[in-house]
């Protein structure tokens, strides 16, 4: 039986996440029993209760939910954008629109995607402009 | 079938510190004086005590502590910690366990030295949101302030509304800790922290500890203060890291206050007097829907021209709310205690003539924990 509902599978959903930001990916875990996306990676389906989920690559397009500026000081590196994105399998997530000034990021902005580096930290970052065919 | 909880408790103690120039008392001694001085409130021992329900951001084990340092023998302990929302939350807990007889005298308090203190948070869990570095508390509500704006149109000066509005509450409490006169221009003219959210859409940081007493209603009338009744309660979430709210516009304080106000067998506008969380300015617009004082996407309206302050058609955070009375890290204490106050009639210069009815609405977390309480004089029963 593949991935049975009571097996623990080493490392956890996070890590396996995080592992492959490591390596330049963003994947999101699909349930194989309602269809829903899940993010963040869980040990089960929130929608359904279901723990057959799969790893998958997504379009990576989404749109501007809410947009913020945190304000910060120039010699600490200034203002910088938080935004929540709706990705277009459904999730939604928190994340910075990169290539427009913080304050000019709307709400329902098109963004797609891209494995950046936040502060040496892997993170899934979007930008609004195409930035070429792959956006990871 | 759960039994109503509708009037089986009663508030029959509370307790203020005062909420600044405490520098060099730690978060427990801030809390005993608050306990103390509920304990005179209630005229009881306080080997009375038989139930504790706190919670606070700097320590785990709260429950225990207190029993400890207060010399009590506790039958029931209750150290659920949904942040600031969690002590309407424990008027839920405690309301229930003074009915099942698991304890006979429910103490909830809080005490933080927030502002003079070294605030340290224990540990939470790491989630995805942390590699983006929103400042929190503040980038979830600005997060919600945007999208509401973008939704219904509402704007700056609407919530700059709500502060001016706090600010004259505070006005007419001594108590409170901002008494100088604020304009709409200054609220949002003042430094911007997380856009759209300026420095003063944002609650203060303050010092403070706040206790209150519950006996079962059928004993309330043994105390010398004028009992005042729990009517309704009832506690929501819908989501924890704000990525997770399933919609920024609409808290989980929509179903709360419906259950609540049900249970109390009462309608919003039989309300004569409101407190709410209000952590940031736009708190207070969404949580004034959500209970149906006015309908999704008209609080901006709602709040305007002095609607919810002193003279205006619905008394609003009259103590002048975490804005401009107190903030010390967790504000659901004392927005229960100024509904209390507000239905004992102790309120002098800010007293709402003739306030039978009081709803409460605590917010916990990123929005993520709504509670709703309706208190009542002996005459709503
Ligand atoms: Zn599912």
């Amino acid at each position: 039986m593949e991935n049975s509902s009571n097996e623990i599978t080493n490392p956890g959903p996070m890590q396996v996440y995080e592992d492959n930001l490591e390596k330049g990916e963003f994947r999101i875990q699909q349930c194989k029993d309602c269809g829903k996306h899940v993010f963040y990676p869980r040990q089960l389906c929130h929608y359904c209760g279901s723990s057959n989920l799969k790893w998958v690559a997504i379009s990576g397009r989404g749109t501007v939910y809410s947009t913020s500026v945190v304000r910060r000081k120039p010699e600490r590196g200034g203002d910088y954008n938080v935004a929540l994105i709706d990705l277009e399998e459904g999730p939604r997530m928190m994340s910075r629109v990169m290539d427009v000034e913080p304050e000019e990021v709307a709400i329902g902005m098109a963004v797609s995607a891209h494995v950046g580096i936040i502060d040496e930290t892997p993170a899934v970052v979007f930008y609004n402009k195409e930035q070429g065919d792959k956006a990871w | 079938m759960v039994a109503s909880l509708r009037g089986s408790a009663a508030v029959v103690g509370v307790g203020l510190t005062e909420f600044t120039g405490m520098p060099g008392l730690n978060h427990m001694e801030i809390m005993a004086k608050a306990i103390e001085r509920a304990v005179l409130d209630a005229g009881i021992d306080k080997n009375d005590i038989d139930g504790i329900f706190s919670a606070n951001f700097v320590e785990l084990l709260t429950p225990l502590t207190i029993a400890e340092y207060f010399g009590l023998n506790p039958t029931y302990m209750d150290g659920t910690n949904t942040g600031g929302s969690v002590f309407v939350n424990s008027l839920q807990s405690a309301a229930a366990a003074l009915h099942l007889g698991l304890c006979n005298v429910a103490l909830i308090c809080y005490g933080s030295n927030s502002a003079s203190g070294v605030f340290t948070h224990p540990p939470a869990m790491r989630t995805v949101e942390d590699v983006y570095k929103p400042r929190n508390p503040i980038s979830p509500y600005a997060l919600v302030a945007a999208r509401h704006m973008h939704e219904f149109g509402t704007t700056k000066e609407q919530l700059a509304e709500v502060a001016v509005s706090a600010r004259k509450w505070a006005q007419l409490n001594p108590a409170a800790t901002m008494q100088d006169t604020l304009t709409i221009e200054e609220v949002v003219n003042a430094r911007m922290i997380v856009d759209p959210l300026g420095l003063l859409d944002c609650c203060l940081v303050s010092d403070g500890g706040a206790a209150m007493i519950l006996v079962k209603s059928d004993r309330a009338k043994d105390f010398p203060k004028p009992p005042i009744y729990m009517l309704g309660v009832s506690s929501r979430t819908d989501h924890n890291i704000i990525s997770a709210m399933p919609d920024l516009t609409v808290t989980a304080a929509k179903e709360a206050a419906a259950a609540a106000f049900t249970m109390a067998g009462v309608t919003p506008n039989e309300i004569d007097v409101v407190e709410i969380y209000d952590a940031f300015t736009i708190n207070t617009i969404l949580f004034l829907e959500d209970m149906g004082f006015c309908p999704k996407g008209e609080g901006g309206n709602f709040v305007s021209n002095g609607n919810i302050a002193p003279g205006g058609s619905l008394p609003v955070n009259t103590n002048g709310g975490g804005l401009s009375c107190v903030h010390p890290g967790m504000y659901g204490m004392f927005l229960m205690i100024e509904a209390v106050q507000q239905l004992r009639g102790e309120c002098e210069d800010r007293q709402v003539a003739d306030a039978k009815l009081a709803a409460c609405n605590g917010n916990g977390g990123f929005l993520a924990s709504q509670v709703t309480a309706v208190f009542g004089t002996e005459e709503t029963l």
